[in-house]
Order: C-alpha cells, then sequence, then structure tokens
C-alpha cells in the first residue's frame, strides 16, 4: 500500500510527537485526572496508525513488524498478571496493594495503580496496531 | 422532567428500530452501537446527585475530604460503563470482520440473501 | 405486512420503556438514597466516595474504585480484550488463503 501525497506526509511527521505525548500523559496520569490506561492506549494507537497510513506498510514493517505487535500486547497483559501476584507473594491477597501509598495528589502515589494503568495502556495500544496489521495483510495479500 | 432517562430510552428503541428493519448488515451493526450508548447514558444518569460535582479530589479540596464526600457524584456505574464501553469496542471489531468475510464469501450485505450453508 | 408489524412492535417497546422510567424510578438526582422494595437507604457509593482517598490513595476515586475495589472485573476486561484481538486476527489470517 502507497503512502499518501507530500503534504499529508510532512503534517503527519509533525504532529506525531505531540499525540504521542498527550496519549503518553494521559495513561500515567490516571490517578489523578479522567482517564487511564484505556483512553489513553487507544490515543498512542491512533499517533502510530496516522504515521502507518502516511507513510505507506512497507516503511513501517521495518519497525514494527506483526510479530513485535504480538509480543508487546503479550508483554502487557503478562505484567498486570505478575503485579497482582507481587500482593499474593508478599501481602494477603490477589491485586492487593503493597507498594508505599505516598501523599494525595503528587504523581508517585496511589500504589501498583499508576503500574496497573501502564501495562493496560501497553496491551491496548498494541491490541489496537495489531487489529489495523491484520487488516491490512490480508487485503495487501490480495492485491497481488 | 428527567430528560436524561427519556432521550436514554429513545437512544434504546433507535437501536432497536434499527436492528428490526434494516437491510444492511453494516447498518444493523450501527444500530448495535447506538443502542448500547443509550444504555450507557441510562446507567451514568441514575448516579446523579443534584448540584454534584465530578468525583476527582483536586484543586483546594484537598484539605476538605468529608465537605468533597457530600457533594460528590456517584463514581460506581463511572466505572462499570468505563468496562463496558471497552467490551463494546470488541464486540464491533469482531462483527465487522465477519460481516467482511460474509460479504467476501456471499458477494452481497443483505442478510435475507445469507441463508443457506453453501459451499 | 412483516414490516408494518415490526415497526409497531418497535413503537409499542419505546412507548413502554419511556412510561416505565418516568414512573417507576426515583426521580433524578437523588443520589444517596436508592430503594429496594419497601425501603429505602444509603447506598454504597456514599462509603466508597468517604473511605476512597485514604484507603488507596488516588485522587481519582473512579481510578480507585476500577483497580482498588473491582480489579476482577477489570481484569477480566483485559482478557475480553485480549481474546478479541486474537479472534480479529484469526479471521483475517484464513482470508488471505481462500484464493
Amino acid at each position: 500500500m502507497a503512502g499518501m501525497t507530500v503534504i499529508v506526509r510532512t503534517i503527519a511527521r509533525l504532529l506525531f510527537p505531540f499525540t504521542f505525548l498527550f496519549g503518553a500523559y494521559i495513561v500515567l496520569h490516571g490517578h489523578l485526572t479522567p482517564g487511564g490506561g484505556f483512553p489513553g492506549g487507544v490515543i498512542i494507537a491512533a499517533s502510530v496508525v496516522m504515521l502507518l497510513l502516511a507513510y505507506g506498510i512497507e516503511r513501517a514493517q521495518k519497525r514494527m513488524g506483526l510479530l513485535q505487535a504480538e509480543v508487546l500486547e503479550s508483554i502487557g497483559g503478562v505484567a498486570i498478571v505478575v503485579l497482582g501476584l507481587f500482593g499474593l507473594l508478599l501481602g494477603a491477597f490477589f491485586l492487593q496493594n503493597v507498594f508505599p501509598l505516598g501523599d494525595l495528589g503528587q504523581l508517585f502515589s496511589a500504589g501498583n495503580l499508576p503500574l496497573l494503568y501502564l501495562g493496560v495502556g501497553i496491551k491496548v495500544t498494541a491490541g489496537i496496531i495489531l487489529i489495523f496489521y491484520a487488516m491490512l495483510f490480508a487485503f495487501r495479500e490480495e492485491k497481488e | 422532567m428527567d430528560l436524561n432517562y427519556i432521550f436514554a430510552m429513545l437512544l434504546v428503541a433507535l437501536g432497536i428500530y434499527c436492528l428490526l428493519l434494516k437491510r444492511n448488515l453494516i447498518k444493523i451493526i450501527i444500530g448495535l452501537a447506538v443502542l448500547t450508548d443509550g444504555i450507557h447514558l441510562f446507567l451514568i444518569s441514575i448516579g446523579y446527585r443534584l448540584g454534584g460535582t465530578a468525583p476527582i479530589v483536586s484543586g483546594e479540596m484537598f484539605s476538605d475530604l468529608p465537605g468533597f464526600a457530600a457533594h460528590a457524584v456517584d463514581p460506581v456505574p463511572q466505572a462499570l460503563v468505563l468496562t463496558s464501553i471497552v467490551i463494546n469496542i470488541c464486540i464491533l471489531a469482531l462483527a465487522l470482520s465477519l460481516a467482511i468475510y460474509a460479504y467476501r464469501h456471499y458477494g452481497t450485505l443483505d442478510p435475507s440473501k445469507i441463508r443457506r450453508l453453501k459451499e | 405486512m412483516q414490516r408494518a408489524l415490526a415497526l409497531g412492535m418497535v413503537v409499542a417497546i419505546g412507548v413502554l420503556l419511556v412510561f416505565t422510567v418516568s414512573t417507576n424510578l426515583l426521580p433524578f438526582g437523588s443520589f444517596p438514597s436508592r430503594q429496594i422494595g419497601e425501603n429505602f437507604d444509603n447506598s454504597i457509593g456514599q462509603q466508597i466516595l468517604e473511605n476512597a482517598p485514604q484507603q488507596t490513595g488516588a485522587a481519582n476515586v473512579v481510578t480507585s474504585v476500577v483497580w482498588g475495589y473491582r480489579g476482577y472485573d477489570t481484569l477480566g476486561e483485559a482478557t475480553v480484550l485480549f481474546t478479541a484481538v486474537v479472534g480479529v486476527v484469526m479471521i483475517f489470517r484464513a482470508f488471505g488463503r481462500r484464493e
């Protein structure tokens, strides 16, 4: 699948860092502002998909192929279960908080909540990019 | 007049209309999405408090936590609707992929022509 | 004929839903009190609002409900997301092999 014109490519390349930063901000501040892992992961995936559409599939596949996206999604899922097992090993219940709580309203507070949201953000990002890849690869093989 | 509830039920009725009376698979899937959105609106409107604020501690509320708890809106339906929105995405993704697959196999998107298990 | 019957059924469902919602629920905006049969009681959202910022340490009470008080449900939702992605990839892998 070929890319798009020069104007679209320039604007996509300029907008990618800002959109990625905005998505990462929403994921990391999930315990202070509305949002969290799920909408933040979708925003990051949207920024990567915008770059994919502007530059074409061939150039993007050298950076991150199908296998890397699958591995990334599994890493996100395993991170959530491992953090839950921490609670089982050190404390009493599965997914219970064993990290220090901190002050209300700071970035490093609320125990294992930001870490859990980080895992969910990675999982959602990789999942949506994987759906996009699967559809594009199926249609590309049909065209040739 | 509780307008929230009435409009949520109108959305549900619109979604059911699209599910029953449209003859295109993609339009039926859009009806599914509208139906689920109506249910989400209804669930969130149940937990409203008159003159309430969002359930997020910010700014000058840090020193006045009992006052915050007397003015905030119910957080439990909002958390459940968050889960439900993500599950709605998964259902729509799978339904659309099946619609593309059926179009490839049968050549048409009319559900009354996709009947026999033909080979 | 069949379409007229279906349209009538949809209109009947819509009227029934709007009527039920305007008469049988508590009035709009009556958050802490909920009704079970004949008794009125305070719902659990009020207790969660009072205890959540100290117990979980998060300023966002919805986040502390999603992971702190209902963590298993969110774990199940992550599993559903994973299953949906696996299903979509499986359908489109059989796409290219049909030719």
